[in-house]
């Protein structure tokens, strides 16, 4: 990738993280970490992948992205305005009361929600719904899930993942964050998930595995062509950005109060 | 009643090519025609409850009317969170197709029985529920479900039910049906009790008992004004069905009745609120839970 392009994505990147920062802060909300970890898959997808308009958000031969683990809402809401699908200043109205987005997915809240999510183990399921209709009308759009990796401790995960090699599902991709921490500790100290990418591999997928904070590494992994269904294994660093907040289960649930605000946004500011 | 609905369905599908149907790995002798006849609108999803709810939501949101056919256990309570969440709170075109009401699956135990799936799928927003209890009501609720734009359950027997109505009756969805004319006693149906009920209400008039029959095909929308118009005959009201007495037909009939503001005798007859662990048929089961034979009503003559 041209330097140049790396640098814009990187600055809407940081960009991403702000608006996450200033949303969670507001709200008194959290899950931060978890935005965090996926805000440079979000803009590579946003930026150079999915075939989508904001200006004609139902487009029926659209891409479509399903956020399975919603509760990374505010960096889908961040990315969703900065690309033209609803006006920046929703943003401001985030969680609180009488506001527009919900901390979890509601497909009627703003345009550019493709389906209402927040319990885990859902949104392999839905992609593969559309994944087959999609083959079966010859539409050419294609389906990008999201998923967490404490995502894959639910069993109707892998039933979607049997069903999507099982009919060769060709265009669908699944990007799972893999940075490691979910909601009370540890992934692979809760339940082991390694291999994982043997395991995906045994189930008949594609496999890629990269640095989910690097753009080219996504951005070959992603235009990288299959036959089957394709998971992406991106390793990614939960709190990503905000020295503190980097790799802590806290930062699951912390929100920031005004100090801890403050040196956020230093540093992310600093990155600029 | 699945011979109506998949012949009713096929029908459908020759006329709208939307129309899509999964199976969750059943359908023996049912649903070969239809796979057949339209290879690219059956997917059978495997034993995996939960994914065909969510691939199911995934089709309709693209654009699929899609039916999903099990058994009312396993399209209902074993991917209950996906129905709530999938179907429901996305309002998604699907309509789930549940076999074995209540206790047609007799012999073969509890697991596969069905006593509470009328109170959990009337508890949904968007979720409509159909109860039919002969082939008639059958064939054209199915058509109707066809033409709502967002979740449906509908509940059905086994098969072999006879035809209760007449092949002219018109069943209209969100209505009750009135079965036949009576002055002494009201019983409401649902779902596969209808023929039970019918049977009480021929042998009441041997009695020299007249009984107004209402069967009670949609549980929701449910028809309030129907229920308000009965209380004011002001004569014993009686609900029959194969399901829970908890949280059922007898249940919504019971919200009507206290929010009327009037007082009238009333019973609900269902499962008391027990699971099955007599070993038998059908009808054996009906006996065990006292749903079998018609109460034993002192009338003033």
């Amino acid at each position: 990738m041209q330097t140049d392009e790396n640098e814009k994505l990187k600055a809407l990147a940081n960009t991403i993280r702000k608006h996450v920062l200033n949303m969670v802060m507001h709200a008194q909300s959290s899950h931060i970490g978890a935005s965090y970890s996926i805000v440079e898959i979000l803009v590579t997808l946003y930026t150079n992948i999915l075939k989508i308009d904001p200006k004609n958000p139902t487009d029926p031969y659209r891409d479509k992205f399903l956020l399975s683990k919603a509760h990374g809402s505010t960096a889908l809401y961040a990315i969703l305005a900065e690309v033209g699908f609803f006006p920046l200043e929703y943003l401001n109205r985030y969680y609180v009361d009488d506001s527009i987005l919900p901390g979890h997915l509601d497909r009627e809240s703003v345009p550019g929600i493709e389906f209402s999510m927040g319990s885990l183990g859902h949104g392999l399921s839905v992609g593969v719904g559309m994944a087959i209709a999609n083959r079966q009308t010859k539409n050419p759009g294609r389906i990008f899930v999201l998923l967490s990796d404490g995502e894959c401790n639910e069993g109707s995960v892998w039933e979607a993942i049997m069903l999507a090699s099982h009919l060769k599902l060709a265009n669908l991709t699944v990007i799972v964050d893999y940075n490691k921490i979910q909601s009370f500790g540890r992934t692979n100290e809760v339940i082991n998930q390694e291999p994982v990418l043997d395991r995906w591999r045994a189930f008949g997928w594609d496999v890629w595995e990269v640095d989910g904070h690097n753009f080219d590494g996504l951005l070959d992994a992603l235009r990288a062509p299959h036959t089957g269904p394709k998971v992406i294994i991106a390793h990614t660093v939960k709190g990503k950005g905000v020295s503190f907040m980097e790799d802590t289960l806290d930062w699951h649930y912390k929100s920031p109060n005004k100090e801890q605000y403050e040196q956020a946004m230093h540093e992310l500011e600093n990155l600029d | 009643m699945r011979t109506t609905f998949i012949n009713t369905l096929r029908d459908l599908a020759r006329k709208d090519e939307r129309v899509f149907l999964i199976t969750i790995d059943m359908g023996y002798s049912v649903l070969e025609q239809f796979r057949e006849e339209f290879p690219d609108r059956f997917l059978n999803t495997g034993i995996a409850e939960q994914n065909a709810i969510g691939v199911a939501a995934g089709l309709a949101l693209s654009g699929k009317i899609v039916y999903v056919y099990s058994i009312i256990p396993f399209v209902t309570m074993r991917c209950f969170e996906q129905v709530r969440l999938d179907l429901a709170y996305n309002n998604a075109n699907v309509k789930l197709v549940g076999i074995g009401a209540g206790m047609t699956y007799g012999p073969f135990g509890a697991s596969h029985h069905s006593i509470e799936d009328i109170a959990i799928m009337r508890s949904i927003p968007n979720m409509t529920v159909l109860c039919p209890g002969d082939p008639i009501e059958t064939e054209q609720l199915t058509r109707q479900s066809y033409e709502i734009k967002s979740p449906v359950y509908i509940r059905l027997g086994k098969n072999g039910e006879p035809k209760i109505h007449s092949e002219e009756t018109k069943i209209k969805l969100g209505y009750a049906t009135q079965v036949t004319e009576g002055n002494d006693l009201i019983l409401i149906t649902t779902s596969n009790m209808l023929e039970k009920g019918k049977k009480w209400v021929d042998e009441w008039k041997e009695e020299g008992i007249s009984v107004r029959l209402i069967s009670m095909h949609t549980i929701k929308p449910f028809d309030v004004q129907a229920v308000k118009e009965l209380i004011d005959h002001n004569i014993p009201i009686i609900t029959l069905e194969e399901h829970n007495i908890i949280g059922g037909l007898g249940s919504a009939v019971a919200e009507v009745i206290a929010e009327s503001g009037k007082a009238v005798s009333f019973k609900r007859i269902g499962v008391p609120d027990k699971y099955s662990h007599y070993v038998g048929s059908h009808e054996f089961q009906r006996e065990k839970f006292g749903i079998a034979k018609k109460p034993d009503i002192k009338f003033r003559k």
